[in-house]
C-alpha cells in the first residue's frame, strides 16, 4: 500500500493493521513523532491527518492510506505550522521536549480550525499531556501565534 | 548550515548568552523540529534484538517452574535471559544488594522481573513473553504501611533526629494535638518511559545507550553484571524524555537486561518497557503515614513534636534510607523546633520497590510539618500565616538551629513571605473568600499561603563532586562535556553559559555533548537538584585552567601584564592588542599551548553523621512562597484552582526563562500529586492505576486560570556558580498551597467548625468525603 507522509509518497511493507505511529517511525524512519502511552490518551504520537488531529499509536495504516500525513518534521512547510513553531521557541515551552512534536501538531490543527482560540477553547482542544508542566507557555504559544496569524 | 563565524569575526560583537541570561533552551528548535534525538530514535544497528520482560502475577511467592516451549515455538524468539544467564552479580541495587536483574525463585511483588525474552521483532518478543508460562506458591503479601508497622516490617532500622527533650516539652505544654496523616506516593509518569539500547564491542566491551540520570551508576551496575571491569562498559545518553528522579536507580536494571542479552547472544539488543510495564515494574514516590503528637503555647509556637514517618519503601531498600531521611530532615517545614523527636521508619511491604521523586521524600515530611502547624491554628482559631510566622527560624540566635544540628544562616522568608502576601494581596483576598463563602450555600472558596525551605545537597556527602571537560579547538570552537545529564531542566544550557561567560564569547560556539562515562568518569546522579551547582562549578573550573594558559600565553606574546588580558564579546584584549578569541586560540596552539581541561568540583562545608543523626547535610537553602486560590463545589467534591501566586528563590538565576519554566512545572506537578494523581493497588496486590486513563497527570485544564510566577531578588550567600541557587526541587513543595487551599475551602462547607481530616492526594472523592464527615461530626 501507499501512503503519503509531508506530501512524499511511501511504498509500506508493513501489515495493514500496523498502527502508523510504527509505520512513520520504524519504516520511514522519521522519529520526531514519539511512542508515549500507546494507548491515545497522551498525545506524543500525535500527528496531522488531512489536517486533524490523530492519535498515531492506535490508528491502524490501513485507515490512513489516500490522505495527506503531517509530521512534525514538515510542520513548518505550513503556514500556520511555521508560526506556531516559532511562538513555541520564543515562549520557550518545551523542557524535555518528549510530547512538544504533539503539541505542536494539536496547536497547529486548532489555530487552522480556529484561529482565534479562548482559554476555554485551548483547554478542549489541547489534552496532550506534559509532564513537564508546560501547559501555561503552551497556552502563551498558542495565544502569541494567533496574534501572529 | 554551519556556524562561519568563527572562523570570520574579527570585529567586537556582545557576546550571546551568558550565565544569567535568558536564552532559550539549547534543544528548543531541535524539540519542535523533530530532530532532537531520544534513545529509541537512534537508528537501529541491523541484527538488533527487541527484548520484552515477562512480570510477575503474584505480590509474594515462590516460583514452582518456569516453561518456556510456548515461546520457544514463537516465531521470531530468539532467547529468554534467566539468572543462569548472568555471569556476574544478579544485581541492580545500588546501596544493597536486594533487587535482583532477574527474579530467582521468591516474587516480592505484583509486576516483578521474572525473566526476559528477545526476539527478532518487538512482536515476537511480546508474542513469546506471553507464552511463558509461570507456576508459583503463594506467600502471603504485606500490602499496607498499617500491616507492616503491625508486624515490623522494614528494609532498614529506623532513625531518630532530635533536638532539646520532647517527652519533658510535651508533658509541660498548655496545648496538645495528636493526628494521623496520609500522603501519597505519585508515578513518574516522564513520558519517555525506560528504555535502553546495548551494542556489543569488540573483546567483550558494551557500549550502552541509556535513558538515565545516573550514567555512572547504570555504567558499574552493567558491568558489575556482565563481571567485567568498569572501563569496558561505557554508557552515554543525550536527553531524557522528563526523569524527575524516576531514572537515577531504575534504569540500571533495564540497561543490565539489554547488556546481558546483548552479551548472550552478540547482537545488539533494545529493551523499552510499555508505558503499563514502565508503571507496573518500576519504582515511585513513597507514601508515608504519619504520626504526631504536637504541644505548644497560646500564640501556637510549637515546645514541642514528636513525629513518626513510616515510609513505604516497597519490596526493596533501594534509595528509601535516604528518602526517609530527606522527610525527617524537613518534617519541621520551615518551623524552628526547640524540642523534637523525629523518627523515620522504612517499612517492607509486597510492592514495588518506591524510589526517587523530585523532592525525595522532602515533600511528604515538610506537608507533614505544615499539616502540623495548619492544625494548630485551627485549634486556636488564628489565622493560619500568623502562625506560621511565630514558628520561622530567627534570622540569628538560639532559634536558628535545626533538630539535626545544622544553623540555619540564610533564613529570608521573614522578608519573602511579607513580599508574596503583598503582591497576592493576600489579606485582602483572604477576606473576600470569606464574604464569598457566606453567600454562597454550595460552591466554597480556599485560599491559603504556604511558605517553603528547602536544603540543597546530596545528604550522601560523597556524591557532592563533579567533573566537567573543556576542550578549545583551534578554530577557537569550544567542546563541554560533564557528568550532569539533560532531562528538560536546561542544565547542558545553564553550564555552557558559564563556559561562555568565562571564555566571553557566544553561547552558541559552546559545543554541548551528550553525557558519557568515557568522558567525565566516577560522576553523580542528575539529581537533588544539585546539577547546575556541581556541574557549573566544574566545568567553570575547566574553563578557567585554559583560560590560565591562554592568558600566559597572551601576556608572553603580547608583552602585558596577565591581569591587562581580558575576554569579552568574542575577543580578547591584551594590553593595547585586540584580536579574535578564534585568533588567540589558533595562535596558541601554534605555540603548543595545552587547549584542554579536566574540571572538578567538591562542594565545602558539609558533613552528616548517621550514626549521630546529626551534622551539616546541606551547603544551603532555598525559599520561596506560594498563594492558592481554589473553588470547590460542596456536593460532588469538585474542585478547580483559580489563581496561583508563587514567589519563589534561585539566588542569581542562571537563566531566569528556565528558572521560570523549572518553578511553573515543579508546581503543576506538585499539584498533581496533592490533588489528582492516585495510586491504587487491588487486594491481590496488582497496581490497578496502570495507564493514563486510570492514573490523572494535570492537563492544561488543570492549571491556574490566573498563574503569576515571580522570581525572588536574591543572591546565595554561599559562594555557588555565580552565586546562583539550585531550582529542580524546591518549587514543587510550593504546591502544598493548593492542598492547604482546599482544606480551607472543605472546613468553609461547614462554616468552618471543626477542622476537616484531609489527606493527600485530596481527590474530588477525598474532598466529598472530607465534607461529609465533617458534616456528621459536627451535626450539620
Amino acid at each position: 500500500m501507499n501512503l503519503v507522509i509531508n506530501n512524499k509518497t511511501y511504498e509500506i511493507d508493513s501489515d495493514a493493521d500496523t498502527p502508523l505511529l510504527w509505520v512513520i517511525r520504524e519504516e520511514v524512519g522519521l522519529t520526531g513523532t514519539k511512542f508515549g502511552c500507546g494507548l491515545a490518551q497522551c498525545g506524543a504520537c500525535t500527528v496531522l491527518v488531512d489536517g486533524e488531529p490523530c492519535r498515531s499509536c492506535v490508528t491502524p495504516v490501513e485507515s490512513v492510506v489516500g490522505k495527506q500525513i503531517t509530521t512534525i518534521e514538515t510542520i513548518e512547510e505550513d503556514a500556520v505550522g511555521k508560526k506556531v513553531v516559532e511562538a513555541w521557541v520564543e515562549a520557550q515551552v518545551p523542557q524535555c521536549g518528549y510530547c512538544q512534536s504533539g503539541q505542536v501538531l494539536a496547536a497547529t490543527a486548532l489555530l487552522k480550525r480556529n484561529p482565534n482560540p479562548s482559554d476555554a477553547d485551548i483547554a478542549d482542544a489541547m489534552v496532550n499531556l506534559c509532564r513537564c508542566g508546560t501547559y501555561n507557555g503552551i497556552v502563551d504559544a498558542i495565544h502569541a501565534a494567533s496574534r501572529q496569524a | 548550515m554551519p556556524d562561519t563565524s568563527l572562523k570570520t569575526a574579527a570585529v567586537p560583537q556582545p557576546a550571546k548568552g551568558h550565565a544569567g541570561t535568558a536564552h532559550a533552551h539549547d534543544s528548543a528548535e531541535r524539540h519542535v523540529s523533530g530532530s532532537a534525538v531520544y534513545i529509541d530514535d537512534i537508528r537501529e544497528v541491523a541484527g538488533t534484538l527487541h527484548i520484552a520482560p515477562v512480570l510477575s502475577t503474584r505480590a509474594h511467592a515462590r516460583i514452582l517452574s518456569v516453561d518456556l516451549s510456548g515461546a520457544e515455538a514463537v516465531p521470531g524468539f530468539v532467547t529468554a535471559l534467566t539468572p543462569a544467564d548472568v555471569p556476574g552479580v544478579n544485581n541492580f541495587g545500588a546501596v544493597k544488594l536486594d533487587d535482583p536483574i532477574i527474579a530467582e525463585d521468591l516474587i516480592e511483588f505484583w509486576g516483578q522481573v521474572v525473566l526476559a525474552v528477545a526476539g527478532e521483532t518487538l512482536e515476537a518478543a511480546r508474542a513469546a513473553a506471553r507464552a511463558v508460562k509461570i507456576t508459583y506458591e503463594d506467600l502471603e503479601p504485606i500490602l499496607s504501611i498499617e500491616r507492616a508497622i503491625e508486624l515490623d516490617a522494614t528494609v532498614a532500622p529506623p532513625l531518630t533526629m532530635k533536638s532539646g527533650d520532647a517527652a519533658a516539652a510535651m508533658a509541660t505544654a498548655k496545648h496538645r494535638l495528636s493526628g494521623t496523616f496520609n500522603v501519597g506516593g505519585q508515578d513518574h509518569f516522564y513520558l519517555e518511559g525506560h528504555i535502553a539500547y546495548a551494542v556489543p564491542q569488540e573483546e567483550g566491551d558494551m557500549l550502552v545507550y541509556s535513558s538515565t540520570q545516573h550514567p555512572t551508576e547504570v555504567q558499574h551496575l552493567v558491568s558489575r553484571s556482565l563481571a567485567i571491569p568498569d572501563h569496558a562498559v561505557t554508557v552515554e545518553v543525550r536527553r531524557m524524555g522528563g526523569g524527575f528522579g524516576g531514572k537515577e536507580t531504575q534504569p540500571a536494571q533495564i540497561a543490565a537486561i539489554a547488556a546481558l542479552i546483548a552479551r548472550k547472544t552478540g547482537r545488539p539488543a533494545k529493551l523499552r518497557l510499555d508505558r503499563d510495564e514502565d508503571m507496573i515494574a518500576t519504582g515511585k514516590r513513597h507514601d508515608f503515614l504519619i504520626k504526631y503528637e504536637v504541644g505548644f503555647d497560646d500564640s501556637g509556637r510549637i515546645e514541642a513534636l514528636a513525629m513518626d514517618l513510616h515510609a513505604r519503601a516497597g519490596y526493596s531498600s533501594d534509595l528509601t534510607n535516604a528518602v526517609v531521611d530527606r522527610a525527617m530532615f524537613h518534617a519541621g517545614s520551615c518551623y524552628y523546633l526547640s524540642n523534637a523527636r523525629i523518627t523515620g521508619h522504612r517499612n517492607k511491604t509486597h510492592t514495588v520497590s518506591n524510589t526517587a521523586f523530585r523532592g525525595f521524600g522532602g515533600p511528604q515530611g515538610y506537608l507533614a510539618g505544615e499539616e502540623v502547624v495548619d492544625e494548630i491554628a485551627r485549634y486556636l482559631g488564628k489565622e493560619p500565616l500568623e502562625v506560621r510566622k511565630v514558628n520561622f527560624y530567627d534570622r540569628e540566635g538560639e532559634r536558628t538551629r535545626t533538630h539535626y544540628g545544622q544553623p540555619v544562616e540564610d533564613f529570608i522568608l521573614h522578608e519573602l513571605v511579607p513580599a508574596l502576601a503583598e503582591q497576592a494581596e493576600y489579606d485582602k483576598r483572604r477576606a473576600e473568600v470569606r464574604a464569598f463563602n457566606e453567600k454562597s450555600p454550595v460552591l466554597k472558596k480556599g485560599l491559603y499561603l504556604t511558605p517553603v525551605q528547602f536544603g540543597i545537597s546530596f545528604t550522601a556527602t560523597h556524591f557532592n563532586q563533579a567533573g566537567a571537560l573543556v576542550h578549545v579547538y583551534s578554530d577557537g570552537s569550544v567542546m563541554l562535556n560533564h557528568g550532569g545529564t539533560e532531562m528538560g531542566q536546561g542544565l547542558y544550557l545553564k553550564v555552557a553559559q558559564v563556559v561562555a561567560r568565562e571564555f566571553g564569547i557566544d553561547v552558541a560556539r559552546v559545543k554541548i555533548t551528550a553525557t558519557n562515562t568515557s568522558k567525565v568518569p566516577n560522576t553523580s546522579a542528575t539529581a537533588a537538584s544539585s546539577g547546575s551547582d556541581l556541574n557549573g562549578m566544574a566545568a567553570q573550573d575547566a574553563a578557567r585552567q585554559i583560560k590560565e594558559r591562554l592568558v600566559a600565553f597572551a601576556a608572553g606574546k603580547y608583552g602585558c601584564a596577565p591581569e591587562e588580558v581580558r575576554f569579552a564579546d568574542n575577543m580578547v584584549e591584551a594590553g593595547a592588542e585586540k584580536i579574535s578569541f578564534a585568533a588567540l586560540a589558533r595562535a596558541a596552539y601554534m605555540a603548543r599551548t595545552q587547549l584542554s581541561a579536566a574540571g572538578f568540583y567538591a562542594t565545602p562545608k558539609i558533613h552528616w553523621s548517621r550514626e549521630t543523626a546529626s551534622g551539616h547535610p546541606f551547603y544551603y537553602f532555598t525559599y520561596g512562597a506560594a498563594v492558592a486560590e481554589v473553588i470547590v463545589d460542596t456536593l460532588t467534591g469538585e474542585y478547580r484552582l483559580l489563581r496561583a501566586d508563587l514567589l519563589h528563590d534561585v539566588g542569581r538565576s542562571l537563566n531566569p526563562a528556565i528558572d521560570i519554566g523549572q518553578i511553573e512545572g515543579a508546581f503543576v506537578q506538585g499539584t498533581g500529586w496533592l490533588t489528582s494523581e492516585e495510586l491504587w493497588w487491588d487486594k491481590a496486590g496488582r497496581l490497578r492505576t496502570h495507564a493514563p486513563s486510570t492514573y490523572k497527570i494535570p492537563t492544561v485544564r488543570d492549571i491556574a486560570r490566573d498563574f503569576r510566577v515571580t522570581l525572588y531578588e536574591n543572591e546565595n550567600v554561599e559562594p555557588t556558580i555565580h552565586r546562583s541557587k539550585a531550582v529542580g526541587e524546591p518549587p514543587f513543595l510550593l504546591a502544598n498551597a493548593v492542598f492547604f487551599a482546599l482544606k480551607d475551602a472543605v472546613g468553609a462547607a461547614i462554616g468552618y467548625k471543626g477542622s476537616p481530616k484531609l489527606d493527600a492526594p485530596a481527590t474530588p472523592e477525598q474532598v466529598l468525603m472530607a465534607i461529609e464527615a465533617l458534616r456528621q461530626a459536627t451535626g450539620q
